[in-house]
């Protein structure tokens, strides 16, 4: 028997009972396209997210007080926000260049929310209180007005650069540069707006208002020490020395000797864009198991289909048999049918799941404004194509065995 | 030379502790190139000995020897093969598979014939062409009369041109006419090819076909005896 034949046959017999074959197909045509359609998603978050790191340069490290959570639900992660081992003290160590060599940028920032009004208009944005460097660690500078100098940091002027939806929000049109805006019943003049930027990591930049620490510190929130401090490093290649430095800066500050009793934890850029990517594989993992069970479910109909269809059939396989097909012969013909009726429902699968990728990608692109380029994901098509086959193999072999197994008399001359 | 030789053959079921004899020692002889009619009423054996003469059913008891060999001595891939290259099997009921053309139909015993694939139609076309059917080839069994569904039959049958043909009451659901033609194809593949065959009926007109007819009642041997006076097809009478 030529197996290229028996393909032949399996696929004429799949075009001959044209609804039940559909109906039979759909089941694997749905979880491939699923499973096609959230891995093409969860590349693509990944994708955007890692770029906007590398966008901020890997050579970003940041310092935060307290332990290093072990997870998101660790109560570390509440009790760095409050820690207070951070402080001047430990700025100005790591800003000694015989201490940490190989640093471009020392920026220390407080974080808070406070309302901040304009006449009758109020907005909620992000306080982010830092040093004149941010602008550059962010990439982002006033288009109108400037940013905040040195001398504005020292004498704790009040003085913001907003985000684009603040000035959007307060001022609409007119002017904002040089107006007072209050914050916590305290007058701050506009020094600077920035241009629409979007989100970069953990900060929507538009939602933001950016003003010298040393102000945030006394004057919103009234704490002394930082929330983080972050560090650019000369190169990326730096990062692990630079690191390795300001840990062991650290530790002799605040007399550690042991790494598990330490105060400070050290998140580079580089653990960040990891993080991300734990995540969104984490969530794709278990969105493609609930897309797999979809799978599960057209495997097991296609069994069904195949036993109605094997009881259907007694009569051939016994005339098959008479004839001199052995129990082999008549098993490989069903198992063969079996993966031409997944294959079939996996090609189509990874051809719907394509098309809705590229509709998503297109979704996407114009609701959010990403720039993401659609690319024919080869290793899933390949997998999809490789699990329907194994699913026709799994589902198929019990009917084929029921059909091999079949006694030529009772099927031919009592079936 | 004997193709075919039974010595005391039984056969008995077993269904729930009760014994029932469908066949209480048989013996005869078929020779190469015998046309030979098995008769009998219903539940004298006729069916239980056509599925042990076409490898389908093992003997509960004696001998059987096809081709000068004991049945016991193949395996169930052995018996397989033999049914495909030295016997054909014409069945009441044609058993054509539906939705698949004539030429489909008798290409069936090539695919597990080990002949390349490239020769099936030739072949197939051929076996069509004895029978008369090179007009239907492209049909398909449910556009056919019950006549010609029967001459596909014959075709599948004779495709891997086999030593023995056993039909199975093939004039059974056929009309005077169609039963008539399906008789003189057996008695010309008989004669003018020197096919064997083996030919089980209920009715005495059909088996006077045959040359020698077997006649079972209860399991065992009546008579078997030549036919006293041969119908040829041209006569043939139902």
């Amino acid at each position: 028997m030529t197996i290229f034949y028996t393909f032949k046959s399996a696929f004429i017999g799949l075009k001959t009972h044209k609804s039940r074959s559909f109906l039979t197909i759909l089941g694997i045509v749905i979880g491939i396209a699923a499973i096609m359609l959230v891995m093409f998603l969860g590349q693509g978050a990944q994708g955007l997210i890692l770029g906007q790191v590398q966008d901020l340069g890997s050579k970003i490290i940041a310092i935060a007080p307290g332990k290093e959570p072990k997870g998101p639900m660790d109560s570390s992660t509440v009790e760095s926000f409050y820690s207070d081992s951070l402080k001047i003290k430990e700025l100005e160590a790591l800003k000694n260049k015989n201490n940490i060599p190989n640093v471009t940028e020392i920026v220390p920032t407080v974080f808070g929310t406070e309302v901040v009004s304009y006449e009758n208009e109020i907005f909620r944005p992000m306080i982010i209180g830092a040093s004149e460097s941010i602008f550059s660690i962010f990439g982002v500078f006033p288009d109108k007005g400037d940013f905040f100098t040195k001398e504005q940091i020292s004498s704790k002027a009040k003085v913001v650069v907003i985000g684009s939806r603040i000035k959007e929000e307060l001022f609409g049109d007119s002017e904002a540069i040089g107006q007072r805006v209050k914050i916590k019943e305290q007058n701050f003049q506009v020094i600077g707006v920035l241009p629409p930027k979007g989100q970069i990591l953990f900060f929507n930049i538009d939602e933001s208002a950016i003003i010298p620490y040393t102000t945030v510190q006394q004057y919103i929130l009234g704490i002394k020490h930082f929330n983080r401090i972050i560090v650019q490093a000369e190169s990326e290649n730096d990062v692990p020395f630079v690191v390795e430095n300001i840990e062991k800066t650290l530790r002799e500050l605040h007399n550690i000797e042991n790494s598990e009793d330490d105060d400070f934890f050290v998140i580079s850029q580089i653990e960040i864009a990891d993080t991300f990517k734990t995540i969104t594989d984490i969530l794709t993992f278990f969105l493609v198991a609930m897309a797999a069970i979809s799978l599960l479910v057209g495997g097991v109909g296609i069994m069904n289909i195949m036993l109605v269809s094997v009881t259907e059939r007694t009569k051939e396989i016994g005339l098959r048999k008479a004839i001199g097909a052995t129990k082999k012969k008549i098993l490989s013909q069903f198992l063969i049918e079996a993966i031409v009726i997944t294959t079939t429902g996996g090609v189509i699968g990874i051809l719907l799941g394509v098309f809705l990728s590229v509709v998503a990608t297109l979704v996407l692109n114009y609701a959010f404004n990403f720039e993401w380029v659609f690319i024919f994901p080869y290793s899933g098509a390949i997998m999809g194509l490789v699990v329907s086959i194994f699913i026709g193999l799994v589902f198929g072999i019990y009917p084929a065995f029921q059909a091999a197994k079949k006694d030529p008399i009772e099927a031919l001359f009592h079936g | 030379m004997s193709l075919i030789e039974v010595r005391d053959l039984k056969k008995i079921y077993y269904s729930e502790n009760v014994e029932t004899p469908a066949l209480r020692g048989v013996s005869f002889e078929i020779k190469t190139g015998e046309f030979v009619a098995i008769m009998g009423p219903s539940g004298s054996g006729k069916s239980t000995l056509l599925h042990i003469l076409g490898f389908l059913d093992r003997p509960s008891a004696g001998k059987y020897l096809f081709d000068e060999k004991t049945i016991n001595d193949y395996s169930e891939e052995e018996l397989a093969h033999i049914r495909n290259k030295k016997m054909g099997f014409i069945f009441q009921t044609f058993n054509l598979l539906p939705r698949t053309s004539v030429l489909e139909n008798v290409k069936l015993p090539l695919l597990y014939s080990g002949i390349k694939e490239s020769l099936w139609n030739e072949v197939a076309l051929k076996a069509i062409e004895s029978v008369g059917l090179s007009h239907r080839s492209h049909h398909q069994p449910s556009q056919l009369s019950g006549g010609e569904q029967q001459r596909a039959a014959i075709a599948r049958a004779l495709v891997n041109s086999p030593q023995v043909i056993f039909a199975d009451e093939p004039t059974g659901n056929l009309d005077s006419k169609s039963g008539q033609v399906i008789m003189e194809i057996l008695q010309k593949l008989n004669d003018e090819e020197g096919h064997t065959i083996v030919l089980i009926t209920h009715e005495t007109y059909t088996a006077e076909n045959a040359e020698r007819i077997i006649r079972l009642h209860d399991g065992e041997i009546e008579s078997d005896k030549p036919v006293d006076y041969r119908r040829r097809a041209d006569n043939f009478i139902k």
